[in-house]
């Protein structure tokens, strides 16, 4: 009777063969994968007009809403340097996070290693700044900023080389204390009770044609630099070992926490540049938004560009390009709920994380002839 | 004989990416017969057993099992249509007993009562002849106790084709003569069996058929009693092979590394090597045998600087100025600054001896990179790479290709060919072909002789005892990491191995460990005063 059940359940499942199931793919030559990520960009641009569609009831068309989202970045000079700028800034605290994450350190502590930077920065201003000229000024500022950047990167990686604690959350901690800390220091520095700094006028780096072409510079210096770091130094190969396999690592006798605490001063330090930049170049003040989360950002820049500083260069791009057009959108079509902007970086990025899937895997579909029977 | 057909398989293919696993299969199964699959690693066995027990989903083919076709889409299916799988891994919850893992996830209807199952789990039991009390808890048992557990896993959802890969990959002589017993039994009763195994001598003892496949294609099925080691090793081949270890006299020379008293705690602080003695002279091979996870990783991982240990001595004496170091409590850097010449090739080739993603080159500088300064020499590295692949015939699309995409044959010469470039005194191998083909192990036996008339010292990790009696010089026998015995390799056999292997003094153990705790407790104490 048993084998009678077996049987009868066996012919109900022949009809039920899967409508597809997914298969690995061989790896794809250079262009086919680039066809994808291509595809999944217009298909997300395709999803983002529906959107904008709807949200606008009707009244906004979205070819504009594209056309607007080119002028966001590029319509006029100003609005083109706007855009370096803020890619440069990114792209500094992404090549700052990139050596930690190719060694798979979880460091998501960039934020609060760039503010306490900036905050170290400013405090010297407002304490060394009527005394100094302006150059030893700016040493000083570089200085405190890259003291203090390794400080926080170096404290998280001394604790996980020795007690094993969890990076992630330490780093996170550390974010905090750094908010904090600008929050207290803001209340001293301004006795009136507005909380907010005055912009200073010394310890500005030089105008180089304008305010920011030298930053654009350096941080093209430096994806350089981390480019060769990674890849031709012995420090960078190191690093990828132990980012593959620390047992391989210990194997061939590379000190895991020697490396681990050595990468994260280069991380911090990193960190404290850009924090340096950003009030020397850009802010001449602080806030507790004075990052804005650009040290989260940064992570997933590192990750979409596979830890390759020239790659990196692009996805920030695509990330501050969405942001400035995403702006621009919301700012030209009141109709277009004040939200929108993060629903188009959303749909964007959902779409080219997504389209890994396919460049990896592929769907097979119900062959025909089975489901003709 | 009439047999009706139990399990039936058409056409299956299977690819993962651009590897064709299985190409077209037909492979038929009849009831009341142990069918062994045969094949070199990486030939598809694994995949297609996979594919039967509703792991994999077949990119095309039918199967058909007691004649109608099914669609299998998960193990769950599998079951419903009599199929049991038993993998290479067991798959128990540790802290559980033996019935309740058994009982785990069935959903019959019927009420939860571990009396009734633990009756049930003993009448299969002593239907087929299995030792097995329902009772135990698995963390208590053997590899050999844990397998049954899979197996009446299999039996107790009412498997009639049931599934084994490798099962004798963790077992003794003696427990594999075991298994097969109750394998015959169970045939006997109108089960079908699939073994899946690459040990000749395993089929032809055990097996009714023998299915043979050869990259991914199944080259034909003969019955067991008529074919012969040599017509099945053709078969799996592809051509006729001579299968000779040349085994050359010792050297005689003097001795390159003495262990003394060795003892070792693993990471969850259990003793893993005890008091363990013994010594190797240049020009010799000194086999290692024992059941897997006996200690044998922790010995080798020891003397390589890799694993921290408790207390002995592990010596090398340098053959050129007769001194002696002391490697116990170095690290692995500190042995590589020391200039001492010792290879090592792990278990664990892409985790721990190659990095999977890098290239050939850049997994030749893993040894190479330290000599450098601020920047990396790719240079030559990358000729070391050219000139192993060229030497020990490595197929690969070329040295920039990340190592993971070879096969686990062409991952092993590139590792070997990197530890044997160094011209190693002491030469240190654990378990160097485990999956690898027929061809590329003897390659590697032939890789380690030829370290052997260098003057090497040579230490061979195996798990063939075939394979050892015929390489080595001596075998030493490692049981819960004692050392058991050390013996000839040229008059040993392999019933003596065997009982060697299992020959440890389960309450002696249990004694020492409470004697620990009472020391570790005494030392609390004393500090607390």
């Amino acid at each position: 009777m048993n084998k009678e059940n077996k049987a009868s359940a066996a012919k109900e499942k022949i009809k039920k063969e899967p409508l597809f199931h997914i298969a690995k793919r061989a790896p794809l030559p250079f262009w086919k994968s680039a066809m994808i990520r291509v595809i999944a960009v217009l298909l997300a641009l395709v999803v983002c007009a529906v959107v904008c569609y709807i949200l606008g009831e009707g009244k906004v068309n979205p070819l504009e809403l594209f056309s607007k989202l080119f002028e966001g970045n590029f319509e006029t000079e100003r609005k083109i340097w706007r855009t370096l700028k803020d890619i440069a800034v990114l792209l500094c605290i992404s090549l700052a996070v990139t050596p930690a994450f190719k060694m798979r350190f979880w460091n998501i502590g960039a934020e609060g290693q760039v503010l306490v930077s900036c905050l170290a920065s400013v405090a010297c201003v407002y304490y060394l700044g009527s005394s100094l000229p302006n150059g030893v000024l700016l040493l000083c500022m570089f200085g405190a900023a890259l003291v203090t950047g390794i400080l926080w990167a170096v404290l998280p990686a001394i604790f996980k080389a020795k007690w094993n604690t969890n990076e992630t959350l330490f780093t996170l901690m550390m974010n905090y204390i750094a908010t904090s800390l600008v929050s207290f220091f803001l209340i001293i520095w301004t006795p009136d009770g507005s909380s907010s700094l005055k912009e200073f006028q010394i310890g500005q780096l030089p105008v180089v044609y304008n305010q920011y072409l030298l930053l654009v510079i350096i941080v093209a210096l430096l994806t350089v630099g981390m480019y060769i770091y990674l890849k031709y130094s012995k420090q960078g190969y190191e690093i990828a070992v132990v980012g593959e396999s620390q047992k391989t690592a210990c194997y061939i006798g590379i000190s895991v926490k020697k490396v681990i605490v050595r990468t994260m001063i280069v991380s911090g330090a990193l960190c404290g540049l850009a924090g340096f930049l950003i009030v020397s170049a850009l802010d001449h003040s602080v806030t507790t938004n004075t990052v804005g989360g650009r040290g989260f950002t940064a992570i997933m820049v590192s990750w979409l560009g596979k830890f390759n500083p020239f790659i990196m260069v692009l996805t920030s791009f695509l990330i501050v390009f969405l942001e400035h057009g995403a702006q621009e959108v919301s700012s030209d079509f009141p109709a277009i709920n004040s939200a929108f902007p993060s629903i188009i970086t959303g749909i964007i990025l959902f779409f080219i994380i997504g389209c890994e899937f396919f460049v990896n895997y592929k769907l097979v579909m119900r062959q025909k002839e089975e489901s003709a029977k | 004989m009439d047999k009706s057909v139990a399990l039936d398989l058409k056409k299956i293919t299977k690819r993962f990416g651009n590897v064709v696993a299985n190409n077209e299969v037909d492979l038929t199964v009849y009831k009341g017969e142990i069918l062994a699959i045969l094949g070199e690693n990486g030939c598809g066995k694994t995949t297609l057993m996979n594919m039967i027990a509703g792991i994999y989903y077949p990119d095309a083919g039918h199967i058909y099992v007691n004649g109608e076709e099914v669609v299998i889409r998960s193990p769950k299916d599998a079951f419903r249509h009599g199929i049991g799988m038993i993998h290479q891994h067991f798959k128990l919850v540790d802290i559980f007993s033996a019935s309740e893992n058994i009982v785990l996830g069935i959903k019959d209807g019927k009420k939860y009562n571990l009396k009734d199952v633990n009756k049930r789990v003993l009448e299969i039991s002593q239907r087929y002849g299995f030792n097995i009390d329902p009772t135990k808890k698995i963390y208590e048992m053997s590899v050999s106790e844990k397998q049954t557990v899979e197996i009446i896993k299999v039996l107790y959802r009412g498997a009639d084709i049931l599934i084994l890969d490798e099962p004798t990959a963790v077992l003794t002589p003696q427990e594999t003569e075991k298994l097969f017993n109750v394998l015959r039994k169970m045939r006997d009763d109108g089960k079908s069996i699939i073994i899946i195994t690459h040990k000749l001598h395993e089929v032809l003892s055990l097996s009714d058929r023998v299915a043979v496949l050869r990259k991914g294609e199944h080259i034909g099925s003969v019955k067991t009693e008529e074919t012969s080691e040599n017509e099945l090793t053709e078969m799996m081949v592809g051509k006729k092979i001579e299968l000779n270890i040349e085994r050359t006299d010792c050297l005689g020379l003097g001795e390159r590394l003495i262990v003394k008293d060795l003892n070792c705690f693993n990471e969850e602080g259990v003793k893993i090597l005890h008091d363990v003695c013994f010594s190797v002279r240049g020009g010799e091979i000194l086999g290692i045998a024992g059941i897997a996870g006996s200690g044998q990783r922790e010995l080798l991982e020891a003397i390589a600087g890799l694993q921290p240990t408790e207390s002995g001595e592990i010596t090398y004496i340098d053959p050129n100025e007769n001194t002696s170091i002391d490697l116990r409590t170095k690290n692995a850097a500190e042995i590589r600054d020391l200039g001492i010449k010792l290879s090592f090739v792990p278990e664990d080739r892409l985790g721990m001896g190659l990095v999977g993603n890098m290239d050939a080159t850049d997994n030749m500088m893993l040894r190479s990179y330290e000599k450098t300064h601020v920047f990396l020499d790719r240079k030559n590295p990358k000729k070391l790479a050219t000139k192993i692949i060229d030497e020990l015939e490595v197929v690969t699309p070329g040295v920039s290709t990340p190592v993971r995409r070879l096969s686990g044959g062409n991952v092993q010469k590139l590792l070997v060919g990197r530890e044997i470039s160094s011209a190693p005194k002491v030469f240190m191998a654990a378990y160097p072909v485990r999956g690898l083909d027929i061809n590329s192990s003897y390659t590697i036996y032939n890789l380690l002789t030829k370290q052997k008339q260098g003057g090497t010292a040579v230490i061979f990790v195996g798990e063939d005892l075939d394979v050892l009696l015929e390489l080595c010089d001596r075998i030493m026998v490692i049981a819960s990491g004692k050392i058991t015995g050390i013996v000839d390799g040229r008059t040993a056999t392999k019933e003596q191995l065997g009982v060697l292997m299992t020959k440890s003094t389960s309450i002696f153990e249990d004694a020492e460990i409470e004697l620990n705790r009472m020391k570790k407790n005494d030392e609390g104490g004393a500090g607390n005063e």
